[in-house]
């Protein structure tokens, strides 16, 4: 009986260690910029070019994580990108001349939504549309205009 | 000529042969696993503690120095472009998807996949099997099922334990002995392993505690009952083993992609 009991407990230890371990592998090494919320409003903004702009980037707003991104099509209409966005609705005070850009967390980092709150008295709310929108920079695009500029710059 | 050509086959279909006797003794130990977890939870437990509480030493010593050594080398080859902060990083990738379910299932294979086999094929060259079905118990679900789900049931929670102790090891290799700051170590690691990576890690943790169990219990239970056959199929456990596992994972992390 003895030998059952220390069979047990030794069972009972080892399970408990692999679940603690699978949780803290689970809540400690991933995370970071998760953003997660009960109640939320979608909007939609279009973007010239959203770069490498994935589902799941985070939304931030002075420097503060309020939102995602859920989802990047193509307009064919307008020939624009349209990206779809959630805010947690706790921040219904956002006002909707609100400015969008797209920006890069650090020289290599994923690419991110920030928003720069505007003037307006109107709030933005389910379904509304951020008009003011920044496009991500494309490097290429960048090399290209310092060149052109470079250029001529050393005719004159 | 004629000669050569009929052991080419012989041995082709004796290999289809083996396989698909395989894949029924699979079925087989599945469709008796719910009754015995219902029915005698006992022996399942006994043999989680046999084949998982007692690897966990060899286990956690492993993840340590692996981890470690994965610091260790992560921090002078990132170092070489001032990207010491992004070991965190390596490390956690590493071990999450690659080195912890492969290693664990090797050590797993060395540690409790011989001592399946060689106990199972044992039992076998002692007749303690046939006195079993003489006495009207069925072997395979008395001895082989609670064997192979002690196995299978072990294996994810070893992988999580390596891979934490891993982390741990880099910790203190990286954080403790190179300075790397602490919060920059697991800051970069949040902010790159994905819930994703994580699931990879744990599917493949769940199929090589399959396979290598599965593995285990069929070579002990299909030995040739000699002293000498005993020790054929101890080896043969830690080869095949070894070799399905690494097969395997390269397909997952392909399907996984």
């Amino acid at each position: 009986m003895q030998q059952t009991r220390s069979v047990e407990i030794g069972t009972g230890l080892f399970v408990l260690l692999g679940m603690s371990a699978l949780f803290f592998m689970t809540t400690q090494t991933t995370g970071g910029e998760k953003f997660s919320a009960s109640e939320t409003f979608e909007v939609e903004a279009s973007f010239e070019n959203v770069g490498s702009l994935k589902p799941r980037a985070p939304v931030s707003m002075s420097g503060v994580t309020i939102g995602r991104v859920t989802g990047v099509s193509f307009d064919p209409v307008t020939l624009e990108a349209k990206v779809r966005l959630i805010i947690d609705s706790q921040y219904d005070q956002i006002p909707d001349d609100s400015d969008a850009s797209i920006l890069t967390a650090g020289l290599l980092g994923s690419q991110y939504i920030g928003l720069q709150a505007g003037g307006s008295e109107t709030y933005l709310e389910q379904g509304s549309e951020i008009y003011f929108t920044q496009s991500a920079i494309v490097l290429e695009n960048l090399i290209g205009k310092f060149l052109v500029n470079s250029g001529s710059g050393g005719d004159e | 000529m004629r000669g050569l050509f009929r052991d080419i086959y012989n041995n082709a279909f004796e290999f289809v042969r083996t396989f698909g006797s395989f894949q029924l003794f699979f079925l087989r130990l599945i469709r008796h696993s719910p009754r015995m977890v219902l029915r005698r939870p006992g022996l399942v437990i006994k043999q989680v503690y046999n084949t998982g509480a007692l690897s966990l030493v060899i286990i956690m010593v492993c993840g340590f120095f692996v981890g470690g050594v994965l610091g260790l080398q992560g921090y002078a080859n990132l170092a070489r472009f001032n990207a010491e902060d992004s070991v965190g990083t390596v490390v956690a990738l590493a071990l999450i998807k690659e080195l912890g379910p492969v290693i664990t299932a090797l050590l797993f294979a060395g540690r409790a996949g011989t001592a399946l086999s060689s106990e199972i094929g044992l039992m076998k060259a002692t007749d303690q099997l046939s006195a079993m079905e003489m006495m009207a118990v069925n072997p395979v679900r008395r001895v082989l099922v609670p064997r192979f789900l002690g196995g299978v049931i072990s294996m994810p929670f070893l992988v999580a334990i390596f891979t934490c102790t891993g982390l741990f090891g880099a910790h203190v290799v990286s954080v403790d002995l190179l300075s790397v700051d602490v919060g920059a170590f697991w800051q970069q690691m949040q902010l790159s392993v994905d819930i994703d990576d994580i699931r990879e890690g744990v599917i493949k943790s769940i199929v090589f505690g399959i396979v290598a169990s599965l593995l285990a219990v069929w070579e002990g239970y299909n030995a040739v009952p000699t002293a000498e056959g005993v020790g054929r199929a101890t080896t043969r456990t830690v080869v095949i083993t070894a070799i399905s596992v690494l097969i395997l994972d390269f397909m997952i992390t392909a399907v996984m992609l």
